[in-house]
């Protein structure tokens, strides 16, 4: 028998098995399917559950029971909650830097880049949640006596496929956008670098985000995207991480229930974002009134 | 609407005011051109069944032909015009269509079968200002809010529908054109001839050669328009159905797309609201242009409290609705649009009837000739009924009840569509509450389907996507 004070071999490490995040919660694929996650190199990080058609189901049933409250809260209080997460996701920062880059095969510096800017990311995103309406909203001179107004509304359930290659800057280049303004998200994370969404899940789930606000599927978009692009409770679908042929058949798809559509377009998640992702996840509702005594 | 011993006299406008030819080609390149196979269909006037004129039918050679001489005005032409400029051809055709305002109202009235007040009132001088308002964006894109220097996305493919055929034209032209793009439009099948009428507007106002093309033609053209190649936008106002056939066609492509589909609009009628206008406003919601109107307030929900009294007023004024020749001055409810159209709403007031609805009109005598309906109301609805569920897009009002507003609002929102709404209460917190819950592009309070070029007009869901009027009009032509 070993001595367990004498000096041995190197600790062997518990290797995990990941689940999925769904309404808050951590289930493991109802399939029962994991696969095997990679760093760039090829040895072995860890298993991740491969969601399925009921997953995504479950998903979208836990996104639209987020919605009412999430849509509901006031602006400023989404806009301490996004806050929240980039505190939260800062206090990881190391183990986020490790994971990208041993996920991604880049340099210490170019991953802890990539995690510093998803922070900012999120403090970006959060100062948005009160100023929408104003940017985005308006003030209409009708002609004739009538109070008449606009304002931005979230679409609804977005169903998101995240980039591949960018496994958390470009995650949350697509989350923090559709979430800000009050939409829900079921999220299909990069199949090749998923452990950042999880670790970002992790995160949610420990921060002020109510269950169900993001709903994390780690697996294949090309299994999972199209359950998500027919569904007829899904009301925007973002394309980031499809391929064209992909992209093409879900826009198809998406067009069963007239789904607002994000094609791909080679975004640069380095770069500071601007209003068009948010601003395609919004409805603008128009009021009238008579004006009168 | 009779026997009541104030009967009107006849006071028609006239048609001597608008000259119709016999034959009109399509409009590609700032000139009249015969198609390229020669074919030819007509257009009828729905109030009589008369032949008012042939008009081409544009096949892919034509589609073809003004999707590259909106091309060509996009590179040589309009694009590098300056936004000033562009503005003034703009101005032009809005103070031109004001000037032939009685013109296109006859000829509007006669192809489409609404009543002439309608379209003199509402729908020439709406287009008129459709065209000002987004004039006055031609040369200040940069205020827009898309970024500094925004820019035009290219050709846009265009395609209307038969309710509203010059505004829907207007509604589509203006912003694209204040934006610097080129357009193809097609108008449809039944009401070609206002935007063939337009064509001769844009030869007046020296519009260049090719910013504007028009081609006639059914589903086919629309389709080889929409479908085309060389084609950056596409702009379609019609069926949800139609819409999702279009949402499929440019998968995959990088056309932009905005949709103004189909809607089952929920009009709201609270016990404390002012029962007299919250009646105007339910009649305008879903007798206006005969129902024909994507926005109709077509299911009423009436709370439980309000309900008989309500309906009792309703049918009064319904009563009073004189229906009949649409260039007759004194004429609220006009033709059918179509025999197909009236066939759809035949069948769903059967399927009313059918699933237990009561079916209620005024004493009603309908014209010999051409397409009608009476004014009609289904009351004992319930949110199970087709009637309730699906776009009649005729003269038909679907009664429902509710008692709290939490169920007014659960009932309104439970539709796939969701383009208007209308809440009628003297209450403004209640107001305010209701036009938050309600998933609707557009929440009318007490008042009903009104309509600006300033105000942003489109659906949630199924209702489509994209906003016309106003800056977000703009932004779906700017990039």
């Amino acid at each position: 028998m070993n001595d367990p004070t004498a000096t041995g071999p190197a600790r062997v490490e518990v290797r995990k098995t990941y689940k999925l995040f769904v309404g808050g919660g951590f289930p493991r694929s109802e399939s029962g399917r994991t696969y095997a996650a990679l760093d760039a190199k090829g040895g072995f990080v860890a298993n991740m559950a491969k969601a399925s058609r009921k997953d995504a189901r479950d998903a979208v049933v836990a996104a639209r029971k987020a919605f009412p409250d999430w849509s509901g809260r006031t602006p400023y209080n989404r806009g301490q909650v996004l806050y929240r997460v980039a505190e939260m996701l800062e206090g990881r920062r190391e183990q986020f830097v490790a994971q990208v880059r041993a996920g991604e095969g880049v340099s210490e510096r170019a991953a802890a880049a990539a995690v510093d800017a998803a922070v900012d990311r999120w403090v970006w995103y959060a100062g948005w949640a009160d100023k929408l309406a104003q940017v985005t909203g308006s003030a209409n001179a009708v002609a004739g006596p009538y109070f008449d107004f606009s304002l931005p509304e979230p679409t609804g359930i977005v169903a998101v496929l995240a980039p591949q290659a960018s496994s958390l800057l470009g995650l949350v280049g697509v989350l923090a956008p559709a979430i800000v303004a009050g939409n829900t998200v079921v999220v299909v994370s990069s199949y090749a670098r998923p452990v950042p969404a999880v670790t970002l899940a992790e995160v949610l789930a420990t921060s002020d985000v109510p269950g169900g606000v993001v709903n994390v599927l780690t697996g294949d978009a090309a299994e999972v995207g199209p359950w998500l692009a027919s569904h007829m409770d899904v009301n925007a679908i973002d394309l980031a991480g499809a391929d064209p042929e992909l992209a093409r058949t879900l826009e198809e798809a998406a067009a069963d229930n007239l789904k607002r559509v994000l094609r791909p377009a080679g975004t640069d998640w380095a770069a500071e974002p601007g209003i068009e992702r948010m601003v395609a996840l919004l409805e603008i509702k128009t009021v009238w009134h008579p004006i009168g005594v | 609407m009779s026997g009541s011993g104030f009967d009107y006299a006849p006071a028609p406008e006239s048609r001597s005011v608008v000259d119709i030819k016999s034959a009109y080609g399509l409009f590609i390149g700032g000139e009249f051109v015969e198609p390229h196979d020669g074919r030819h269909f007509k257009t009828v006037s729905p109030a009589s069944e008369e032949v008012l004129a042939e008009v081409a039918e544009a096949g892919p050679a034509d589609v073809d032909a003004a999707v590259a001489a909106a091309r060509r005005a996009y590179e040589r032409v309009w694009s590098l015009m300056p936004g000033r400029d562009r503005a003034k051809y703009l101005y032009r055709i809005a103070r031109i269509l004001a000037e032939r305002s009685r013109e296109f109202a006859v000829l509007e009235t006669l192809d489409n079968g609404k009543p002439i007040k309608e379209s003199r009132d509402v729908d020439v001088p709406m287009a008129s200002a459709w065209f000002f308002y987004y004039a006055g964006w031609a040369d200040k894109l940069s205020y827009a809010g898309q970024g500094p220097d925004p820019r035009p996305l290219g050709v846009a493919a265009q395609v209307i529908p038969w309710n509203f055929p010059l505004m829907m034209l207007a509604w589509k032209i203006a912003p694209a054109l204040a934006a610097g793009n080129t357009v193809v439009l097609k108008p449809a099948e039944t009401t070609p001839l206002s935007a063939l009428l337009f064509a001769d507007v844009c030869q007046q106002a020296e519009l260049p050669a090719g910013v504007v093309n028009i081609v006639t033609g059914a589903g086919a053209t629309g389709q080889e328009l929409v479908g085309h190649p060389d084609v950056d936008k596409v702009a379609f106002t019609g069926s949800t159905e139609v819409g999702k056939s279009i949402a499929r066609a440019v998968a995959g492509s990088t056309k932009r797309v905005t949709l103004e589909l189909g809607g089952k609009a929920a009009n709201i009628v609270f016990d404390d609201a002012p029962i007299d206008q919250a009646v105007e406003g339910i009649v305008n919601g879903i007798f206006f242009n005969q129902g024909h109107v994507c926005c109709a307030g077509s299911r009423l929900l009436v709370q439980e409290s309000a309900n008989d009294e309500l309906l009792t007023s309703l049918k009064r004024r319904m009563a009073t609705l004189r229906l009949g020749d649409p260039l007759d001055k004194n004429t609220d409810v006009g033709a059918i649009n179509s025999a197909e159209q009236l066939a759809r709403i035949h069948e769903l007031s059967d399927v009313g009837d059918a699933e237990g609805a009561q079916r209620w009109s005024p004493a009603c005598e309908l014209p010999e000739h051409g397409y009608w309906f009476p004014p009609t109301i289904f009351t004992g609805v319930t949110q199970a009924h087709r009637i309730a569920r699906e776009e009649i897009f005729g003269p038909v009002l679907s009664v429902l009840t509710f008692r709290t507003p939490a169920e007014a609002v659960e009932k309104a929102n439970n539709t796939p569509y969701g383009l208007s709404a209308g809440v009628w209460t003297e209450k403004g917190s209640r107001i305010l509450w209701m036009a938050d819950a309600l998933r609707a592009g557009v929440v009318w309070a007490n008042t009903f389907n009104r309509f600006d070029p300033a105000s942003p007009f489109g659906g949630y869901q199924e209702s489509g996507y994209g906003r016309e009027g106003g800056r977000h009009g703009l932004a779906a032509y700017l990039r």
